[in-house]
């Protein structure tokens, strides 16, 4: 027997059934596959069960694992099916394409980056997909069913007609000059090959197959091949899955629809109702009743499809068109749906667990060295303090794993407030991290990588601002810049579509600290500020509509947002945004119908920040507490207006006694009901504070005016500034003591102050 | 004396001869066409067949294979996608009679889907075959033609269930006179449904499960839409006989840019987004405020089609709720519109309008 050469469509199930059947004819004693030499000691895996497809082959330099590149296979991959019959019939296998190494050295080719496959996109205008090109130019828009219904139907010799239909297209095509290099290497090893053996099988993508058997010679392959160096790469296999099939950009138009290759290798005959029986069930996991009535339809029409549009054949586009009018009742969902679960598919790949270490697990394992981090299977607290440069890298790493899936680390405390450069882990390795890092490690080749592609993912697919703002957060603690921008942009979107304002604040605490805390970790936030601002801006805007007709628990979420936001403006360093703020708290304090807690909370955030004077604040506050308003509605304004705490009522006498008076006009039935809103207002003051208030509304209004005059006169000017060369230091400017200090009002609007920066 | 808009059958009769004359496909039993000619007659070949339809050419091809499947066919779409006129041309190509037509409202009765009595015969004779007054399914069932059945989802649930043994056993009892109509070969049934009616009166699972179903989509660009726009105006033009105004394409593409803008809440160039009105927008909407800017252009204008001329048009289109709508065609009009250099004639055309 000579040589033959079967070129097949890369991820073609047609070509890989046709494969198998050509090899057991041919029977050879040596099988050639297209794909990087340096595998070749991973083959005997196939033979492994544990090697589940779909698998990618993953080659990476030794020295910089972010160079990288995968050869994804799937069952129905015909390079896949050829290995695995060698492998039954003890046949050796070499791969015979250009070697990775040479690929990735500096001086080599072009790099594609770590997307690069064995078959790159078309950058110089050759086909991705010749066999496709060649179904679509015959009116066919599934490559397999024309493989199927053209080359196997009709009996005739498919791979010999595949090559002369390749000739014909090469002829006129444009050469890519990396072709013409790994058809030299390819040229190469078969001519060693032949030396050894007669009876050889070469399984390559089809394009190359008439590069194979034309006559070149000898030393104009050499000269090609010369004067490359290597880089020292290492190769292993990764659990891949059908979702990255689809998506993967170098076989971006050949597998679409792995799910339906799938079920094309997998199943012998009535592929149709098959599928359709198939989708009626995706559908019933879901809830929606498909009875049989409905795939014996939705076969007719595929079938009536077929014919109407002349095909022999039902392909995928009838099979979806007929799914679509017979079992989705118009519902784009239901379509998705079975896009997701069948045209695609959700299946994942498998590695034994012997193999060989994964670069990710690699790195991981470096920086473990590097940043003395041990892996240990007993929990250990660790403090680390973020100043210090290795601490903010062991905590970046530990941030990172949580974002790939890895729990090694968990923070102990959440809490914020105790300094913004301490944090407490608790670490312990579980055994099942090294099946997560082989799984993430098609995702990137570091942590590093594999991370933002993780959060670059989720943000994506994330339905809620809420879950992308906390990925934002995830961004800064793992210090994932290049992960930023695709982030942002996916705030932008969510931000923009999301109707209620109440989401919206509730996305701006955490940007908020990221900018402003940012640079404690030393992140690069650009663009944050600007996302923010809009953010602010859609607030600003409907915050007017939010606040009306509420009801108690809405009111309550509202004025907990208020606060939020308002002690989120008053983090970030910017007098615009607290300007632009503190104008639409103002304007929307003065909207007729508030609920009373949102009023009250309202008057005391703008009197906080100075915009009210205290005159103003009594003319308010004399309005809810007056006959014309519920005393439930009061109370609430009242709880609202002391939600900080009551010091301000020890000061300001006129507010005490508007207060006093309205508490005690209250009359006895509607006392009852204002009881608990009080209670729960004045209880939650602090001891000292309502004792204060206590005595002074006991001593009367005439006692209260010479205590006031007694307490002013013990104020000790001396002792008083002795704190201040501190308090200097502390703020990092210097303080002096201004004319009327002590005063009350200047003691409130220093603890307002103090209150809006949110830390001391 | 002509009508004011003549049946399909009549307006393309030519087209249908003509592919009657050259279909040599086979055609299922009842058709006057095979398959493959009626999705050409509905979509045109660029020379001799005008299209009727433009817009995704597998949706049609799935319209069309369910009639041949004898599946009742489901049309479903926001107002103004085309449905009806679908239905129309589907029903003229496939029976060359499209005036088996059922009107759907929330007041039609069984008799409309089933048949009636004439009462003065039924009292006079009692139940004979002559005091029975056929519906229009009835008379497709027994003509063998395509009935349609306009707004489903408008049909109190109680009449549609009528339509369950109509579409399973083919077939219409009368037991009254013991008999039955049984559906000649060609019968089917198409329906058209309002998106924005789901949840009026949903048909039940059992009536689903009779029919295929096929979403007309708004035109997915904007040049698409554009033509659909054009390729209407002109006909309209003509049936209505207004006297001839050069369509400017200017104003055409302006009113599709506003439309597709508006229904779709962000402007074309992705930048700014937009609030939506209440209204739908569809092709229909924009091409009635072209032919009305045409009528106001021929009998008060110049004779050429201003801005001014849609202007009124548009904002009567925009705004269907004058509480929310107003703000939302205003605030349009202030960010959008006047940002635009070219637009300043429509910008005030607009706010004075």
């Amino acid at each position: 027997m000579p040589e033959l050469h079967y070129g097949v469509r890369h991820h073609g199930p047609g070509s890989a059934r046709a494969v198998v059947a050509e090899l057991d004819r041919q029977r050879p004693d040596v099988l050639l596959v297209e794909g990087p030499p340096e595998a070749d000691d991973l083959v005997h895996w196939v033979a492994d069960a544990g090697l589940r497809p779909p698998v990618a082959l993953l080659g990476y330099r030794t020295d910089d694992p972010r160079r990288a590149a995968f050869w994804p296979f799937a069952v129905f991959s015909p390079e896949w099916q050829a290995i695995r019959w060698a492998i039954q019939h003890r046949v050796p296998v070499r791969f015979f394409d250009l070697p990775y190494a040479y690929r990735l050295s500096d001086g080599g080719l072009a790099e594609t980056g770590p997307a690069a496959t064995g078959d790159s996109p078309a950058r110089s205008g050759r086909p991705v997909d010749p066999i496709g090109e060649l179904a679509a130019a015959a009116g066919y828009d599934d490559p397999e069913r024309w493989w199927e219904d053209v080359v196997e139907h009709r009996g005739m010799p498919a791979f010999t007609a595949v090559a002369e239909a390749m000739a014909a297209i090469r002829e006129s095509a444009p050469e890519d000059p990396e072709d013409l290099v790994r058809e030299a290497h390819m040229r190469k090893v078969l001519r060693e090959t032949r030396r050894a053996h007669e009876n050889i099988a070469v399984v390559c993508g089809a394009w190359h197959v008439p590069a194979l058997t034309r006559t070149i010679a000898v030393k104009d392959d050499t000269a090609l091949l010369r004067g490359r160096t290597r880089a020292k790469v290492a190769f292993t296999w990764v659990p891949w899955t059908y979702g990255r099939l689809a998506s993967w950009s170098g076989y971006g138009a050949g597998v679409r629809s792995p799910g339906w290759y799938h079920h094309l290798f997998s199943t012998g005959d009535d592929v149709v109702p098959r599928w359709l029986v198939n989708a009626a069930q995706v559908l019933r996991a879901e809830g929606v009743p498909m009875s049989s009535a409905h795939v014996i339809e939705a076969t007719r029409l595929a079938e009536t499809l077929a014919t109407l549009r002349g095909r022999p054949l039902a392909g995928l586009t009838e099979v979806t068109d007929a799914a679509e009018a017979v079992m989705c009742d118009g519902e784009a969902l239901r379509l998705e749906l079975i896009d997701r679960r069948l045209v695609v598919g959700e299946r994942l790949g498998g590695v034994p667990s012997e193999m060989p270490a994964v670069p990710l697990a690699r790195d991981l394992a470096g920086q473990q060295r590097t940043l003395r981090l041990k892996p240990e299977a007993t929990p250990r607290r660790r403090e680390l303090d973020l100043r210090r440069d290795i601490d903010l890298r062991r905590s970046r790493l530990l941030h990172r794993l949580r974002a790939i899936g890895v729990p090694w680390g968990e923070p102990e405390d959440e809490r914020r407030g105790t300094g913004t450069f301490r944090e407490t882990w608790t670490t312990r390795w579980h055994p099942e991290f090294a099946v997560r890092l082989v799984e993430e490690s098609m995702h990137g080749t570091t942590v590093a990588d594999a991370a933002t592609a993780r959060v670059v993912g989720a943000a994506r697919s994330s339905a809620t601002l809420a879950e992308v703002t906390a990925l934002v957060e995830t961004c800064l603690l793992a210090g994932l810049s290049r992960a930023y921008p695709p982030v942002l942009a996916a705030l932008d979107v969510r931000a923009a579509a999301d109707t209620d304002v109440q989401h919206l604040m509730a996305a701006i605490p955490a940007l908020a600290r990221t900018l402003r805390y940012g640079d404690v970790r030393r992140t690069d936030a650009a663009g944050l500020a600007t996302v923010l601002g809009g953010l602010l801006g859609r607030v600003c805007a409907g915050l007017g509509s939010a606040t009306g007709s509420l009801s108690d628990e809405a009111a309550r979420d509202l004025r907990d947002h208020l606060d939020r936001v308002h002690r989120a403006v008053g983090l970030l360093d910017s007098d615009e945004w607290r300007e632009r703020w503190l104008d639409t708290l103002g304007q929307v304090a003065g909207r007729p119908g508030l609920h009373g807690l949102i009023a009250g909370r309202l008057t005391r955030l703008l009197m906080d920040a100075g915009r009210l004077d205290t005159a103003a604040v009594r003319r308010r506050l004399r309005l809810p507490l007056t006959v014309g308003t519920p005393p439930a509605q009061g109370a609430a304004w009242v709880e609202g207006f002391l939600a900080d705490g009551g010091l301000l009522l020890v000061h300001d006498d006129a507010l005490l006694d508007l207060l006093d008076e309205w508490l005690a006009d209250i009359d006895g039935a509607a006392f009852d009901d204002v009881l608990p809103l009080l209670r729960r207002t004045f209880g939650a003051f602090a001891e000292g504070e309502r004792r204060a208030i206590g005595e002074r509304v006991a001593a009367g209004a005439a006692g209260r005016a010479a205590a006031s005059t007694a307490d002013a006169a013990v104020i000790d000017h001396e002792r008083a500034a002795a704190v201040l060369p501190t308090l200097s230091a502390l703020l990092g400017r210097a303080v002096t003591v201004a004319d009327g200090a002590g005063h009350p009002d200047g003691v409130n609007h220093a603890v307002g102050a103090t209150d809006e920066r949110g830390h001391p | 004396m002509t009508a004011q808009r003549p049946h399909a059958e009549d307006q393309h009769a030519e087209e249908l001869a003509l592919l009657a004359a050259t279909d040599d496909r086979p055609r299922p039993p009842g058709w006057r066409l095979s398959p493959a000619a009626v999705v050409t007659y509905l979509l045109g070949d660029g020379a001799k067949i005008t299209p009727k339809y433009v817009g995704p050419r597998r949706l049609i091809e799935v319209a069309v294979s369910t009639l041949a499947t004898d599946r009742a066919l489901l049309l479903l779409g926001v107002p103004g996608t085309a449905k009806t006129w679908v239905s129309e041309h589907l029903a003229a190509a496939v029976s060359g009679d499209s005036t088996l037509l059922v009107q759907g409202t929330a007041g039609t009765a069984e008799e409309a889907i089933r048949y009636g009595w004439n009462y003065a015969r039924l009292l006079a004779e009692g139940p004979t075959e002559a005091a029975l007054v056929p519906s229009p399914v009835m008379r497709a069932m027994r003509s063998g033609s395509i009935v349609r059945l306009e707004e489903l989802t408008r049909v109190p649930s109680d009449v549609q269930d009528a339509l369950i043994t109509v579409l399973s056993e083919k077939t219409l009892p009368v037991p009254e006179l013991n008999t039955e109509v049984q559906a000649q070969r060609g019968f089917n049934l198409i329906a058209t449904a309002n998106d924005r009616d789901r949840g009026v009166n949903d048909l039940s699972s059992a009536l689903r499960r009779r029919f295929n179903t096929v979403v007309l989509p708004v035109p997915a660009s904007a040049d698409e839409e554009v033509e659909i726009v054009t390729r209407r105006v002109a006909q309209l033009g003509r049936s209505l006989d207004l006297p001839e105004v050069p369509a400017a394409l200017d104003e055409i593409r302006r009113v599709v840019t506003i439309f597709r803008e508006l229904r779709s809440g962000m402007t074309e160039d992705g930048r700014t987004k937009l609030k939506s009105p209440t209204g739908t927008l569809s092709p229909a909407e924009a091409i009635s405020v072209i032919t009305n800017g045409m009528a106001l252009a021929a009998h008060f204008g110049d004779g050429r089609l201003h801005a001014a001329d849609v202007a009124a048009g548009i904002a009567g289109a925009v705004v269907k709720d004058p509480g929310s709508d107003g703000v939302v065609w205003r605030e349009y009009l202030e960010t959008v519109v006047r940002e635009r250099a070219d637009w300043r004639d429509f910008y005030r055309a607009a706010r004075d309008a």
